[in-house]
């Protein structure tokens, strides 16, 4: 193991900061720092390559594939980062005057006018952090959307295959989940769904295509049933990769969404961040929009303090995530509408493609076709005891990440497959071949699967230990 | 551009392998072709070079780089090139959250020592990987107190930074019969008074809420206030500036039992206000509340130390609606920034930075308030980066003098507060030269 940096010894003289007015820090006694803080003073090169050091034990992008599902690990485009880079970008601060922040509002303005556009939306938030942060601003606008009303609806239905994030947010937001029972294919049943439905639902979360991959056949049916008892279509944007130019949420029934920049928009993950998730809703419900928002007046861009009576109110200080905004307005600009719907359909195709290479060797949890991404079931497939987590940590020692395992919760040993569209033919074929390998292993030499990964850092973790006596800091 | 490496050729096959003759073909195996959409909206794509010229374009548009003497919550602090290198190398930025911890030790190691560094600042037992911002870490907290101590009430400073108090409104909107009771600061010192909050407490008061340094840069006695808190059986939570830390006390030392704030003050851009990252820090018996992704260290099959995830049954893959937090992505890469920050400076350094802001911020508010025309509105009030003075000037043409001189001047707090007419905040931190601050004063004097 890289030590951890205050097990490292070295010794740094000079000096980062200097002080060019007399220094002047005597505070009285109380207010006063008596603990040491135990943090190395370390020499540059030394801490160089520390981090370096961990940089080499890291899988990315810029090394190799991540089949992940419904997490949209596209190719983050050099240029991007190079834009976000500009000082006249980044070295703003956000209670400038409005006349200085122009270029900023401006590229803010463009990529809502682009979101409303992919989505159908009437307008969109950038404010929420994240997808899940997107989550809750959206439930909370229908939350406060029925309340403008007077309507006391408390529920909020989630299908079973939904994400986590899908129920604790709208537990965040105050409703009561009521789960919904997915068909043997992973669909939703308008039959099934009017059946638990009652006059207190607010909405439906909804991820179409869902967490198999599979388009929601009967969602026409579905929208009219929720819209004739009243009740809103959320839509969860996680999968929106798979219908950009194809399908707009707007257009089948959906009321609010959520869309991932760091998914469909190609911008980074950054190792858990930071992403950007903004929220869009029809025409009746802009309103209920979080403040501040970007609008545009007299050829001049503003901020907006939003409808103080409806408004739900502000998710995060300052007005969203702007490098992350900034990088996906780059990109909608560089594929443009036409590159966009390629970008889907390109999606579509190698998830297509890799399932076609896959079938037979493995279960395909559903259907014959799917959108952008599949969920195959190890079950019955691989030899005695091994199980869908060996293959996954069988991969890493061939060089790939790991697909999403273990969900959909309603799949047996899940294994969760989004290619995205920047990956190539040849990639896809070396990489069904390396899963098929695996499976041959599996039956084969089981114990080699059951011990991978051995070509890491470190082998398998014990992850029973480290919840059980948490040792988190040093 | 759009950044597929498929050839035609190679399309061709996909197609026939799929068993269908084109892309249509395929979609219409899913989707009902009343479904689908028309033609978007949107201009053709563009090249490389084409992009990087409009973005230029956009990017003058703004007045940027300005010398920066405004905080309130974003400050403009120095970064050692050291940061944006690391953070730039592709192998953390191109990877994605640390699920398989085999594959993403470099990630999970550089977290765990955030967490410790975070932990050692802070003076508590645990931290967790981050939150998106400051403003989310408060309403985190709050929501952590309220679901520990199951009361009803929480009391907030009203010199807590307002974009915060609102966050924390929003989150708490829609909990049935919360109360969320805003206490004054004494409007001569600007802190708060131990008899405010002593006629405020209750026995329902799940938690107090202090920053410190407060909104308008005064360090508050937290001590006392803890204490009064402590006495009330209600949780202490401390809102920190990081770059105060290495010279007023940490947290733990009027013990606190969480900490949270904005990190932007270490390591990260101003980015017009976001992203950052939320830190929050927490004793040993809230660890298993808390929200958030946290990494720990383990053994591997071979006795090898490395790091995982854990205390994942907390989280809202595992519990759904039961989760501590529907929180997932945070802030991972603008928290590596600070973790890579922290490490360069060293407690040393750290302790420096802390001694520099506040002499320079010093060295202006005395220059400041001997101007004509310029007054301290708290009287005798520690404080650290920031400072209050009201003018009788007129702050619009001041502003726009100073934005001629590419100075980005205190902020008019009446655009916060119509309280506060006439009063300026000012920020200085050790980013500010000597020269700089001259040259602010000379142009102020000449108003």
């Amino acid at each position: 193991m890289e030590k951890i940096l205050n097990e490292i010894n070295s010794n740094r003289q000079e000096e980062i900061i200097n002080c060019d007015v007399p220094l002047n820090y005597e505070i009285d006694k109380k207010y006063q720092r008596t603990s040491v803080i135990n943090i190395p003073d370390l020499c540059e090169s030394t801490l160089t390559r520390h981090f370096t050091a961990l940089s080499r034990k890291n899988f990315a992008l810029s090394n190799t594939f991540y089949p992940l599902g419904s997490c949209t690990m596209k190719y983050n485009p050099i240029v991007n980062e190079k834009i976000a880079k500009f000082s006249s970008f980044s070295n703003i601060h956000p209670y400038q005057p409005e006349e200085t922040l122009q270029g900023c509002f401006e590229v803010m303005y463009e990529l809502e006018k682009a979101l409303c556009e992919i989505s159908g939306m009437s307008a969109f938030t950038l404010q929420p952090a994240a997808g899940a942060h997107g989550e809750y601003t959206g439930l909370l606008i229908i939350s406060n959307y029925f309340k403008a009303k007077g309507e006391k609806r408390t529920k909020i239905i989630v299908p079973d295959s939904a994400h986590g994030t899908n129920p604790a947010s709208a537990a965040l937001a105050g409703f009561e989940i009521i789960s919904l029972k997915s068909e043997p294919d992973g669909t939703l049943s308008a039959q099934r769904l009017s059946e638990i439905l009652t006059k207190d639902v607010a909405a439906i979360m909804m991820t179409v295509p869902n967490t198999l991959g599979i388009f929601e056949k009967q969602i026409s049916e579905i929208s009219e049933i929720m819209h004739k008892n009243g009740s809103l279509m959320y839509y969860d944007g996680a999968n929106l990769n798979a219908v950009m130019g194809i399908v707009r949420p707007a257009d089948i029934g959906f009321d609010v969404m959520h869309i991932n920049l760091h998914k469909t928009f190609s911008t980074p993950h950054g190792g858990g961040g930071p992403g950007s998730g903004p929220v869009g809703v029809k025409e009746f419900l802009k309103d209920f929009l979080p403040a501040p928002r970007i609008i545009k007046a007299e050829n001049k861009f503003k901020v907006d303090f939003g409808n103080e009576k409806y408004s739900i109110g502000q998710m995060k200080a300052f007005l969203g995530n702007f490098p992350v905004i900034l990088k996906a307005c780059a990109y909608v600009k560089a594929l443009g509408g036409k590159g966009l719907k390629q970008a889907s359909e390109q999606a579509v195709l190698n998830a297509n493609y890799l399932l076609n290479l896959l079938k037979g060797k493995i279960k395909v949890a559903t259907g014959k076709t799917c959108m952008h991404e599949f969920v195959l079931s190890s079950k019955g497939y691989l030899g005695q005891d091994v199980k869908t987590l060996d293959v996954a940590k069988r991969l890493l020692d061939y060089g790939y990440y790991a697909p999403t395992i273990y969900f959909p919760l309603i799949v047996e040993e899940a294994m969760m497959i989004e290619p995205t569209e920047t990956e190539s033919k040849q990639l896809l074929d070396e990489f069904a071949n390396v899963l098929i390998k695996i499976i041959d292993e599996s039956n084969n030499t089981p114990e080699v699967v059951k011990a991978a990964p051995v070509n890491t850092p470190v082998t398998r973790l014990n992850e029973v230990q480290a919840a059980r006596k948490p040792k988190l800091r040093w | 551009m759009n950044y597929i490496p498929v050839t035609e050729k190679d399309k061709e096959e996909m197609l026939k392998k799929s068993g269908v003759a084109d892309i249509d073909e395929l979609l219409a195996l899913q989707i009902p072709e009343n479904l689908r959409a028309k033609k978007l909206n949107i201009p053709e794509g563009i090249s490389e070079q084409s992009l990087l010229k409009l973005f230029s374009s956009y990017a003058d548009k703004n007045r940027a780089n300005l010398i920066c003497f405004r905080g309130a919550g974003i400050y403009d602090h120095f970064i050692p090139s050291v940061v944006d290198e690391i953070i730039g190398r592709s192998e953390f930025w191109t990877a994605y959250t640390p699920y398989q911890a085999e594959a993403s030790q470099g990630t999970l190691q550089a977290i765990f020592e955030y967490q410790s560094m975070i932990c050692e600042l802070t003076g508590l037992d645990t931290s967790n990987a981050s939150l998106y911002d400051g403003a989310t870490a408060v309403a985190e907290a709050v929501l952590l107190a309220l679901r520990v101590s199951k009361k009803n009430k929480v009391i907030i400073s009203s010199a807590l930074n307002p974009e915060y108090i609102k966050v924390v409104k929003t989150y708490t909107s829609k909990l049935e019969n919360i109360e969320l009771i805003e206490i004054d600061i004494d409007e001569k010192t600007g802190s708060i008074l131990k008899e405010t909050l002593t006629s405020k407490i209750t026995e329902d008061v799940a938690a107090v809420v202090v920053q410190s340094p407060n909104f308008f840069g005064i360090v508050e006695d937290m001590d006392l206030l803890s204490q009064i808190t402590k006495q009330n059986n209600s949780l202490f939570i401390s809102v920190v500036n990081l770059a105060s830390l290495g010279i007023l006390q940490a947290p733990g030392q009027y013990n606190a039992d969480i900490a949270v704030g904005e990190g932007q003050v270490f390591g990260n851009s101003m980015y017009m206000g976001g992203s950052t990252f939320g830190f929050m820090a927490v004793k040993k018996a809230l660890e298993w509340k808390m929200p958030g992704r946290i990494v720990g260290k383990t053994v591997d099959k071979n006795g090898k130390e490395g790091f995982v995830l854990t205390l994942q049954s907390r989280e809202q893959h595992i519990r759904r609606e039961k989760a501590t937090s529907n929180i997932c992505t945070n802030a991972a890469l603008n928290s590596f920034a600070g973790c890579v920050y922290m490490a360069y400076l060293g407690k040393t350094g750290i302790e420096n930075l802390s001694k520099i802001n506040i002499s320079k911020a010093r060295y202006a508010f005395d220059l400041v308030s001997k101007i004509d025309g310029f007054s301290p509105v708290f009287k005798n009030a520690l404080f650290f980066n920031e400072f209050v003075v009201k003018t009788t000037k007129d702050v619009k043409k001041l502003e726009e003098k100073l934005l001629e001189n590419n100075i980005l001047g205190p902020l008019p707090l009446e655009q916060i507060n119509k309280k506060y007419k006439n009063c300026l905040m000012f920020a200085v931190t050790e980013k500010r030269t000597k020269q700089e601050i001259d040259n602010l004063v000379e142009i102020l004097k000449q108003i």
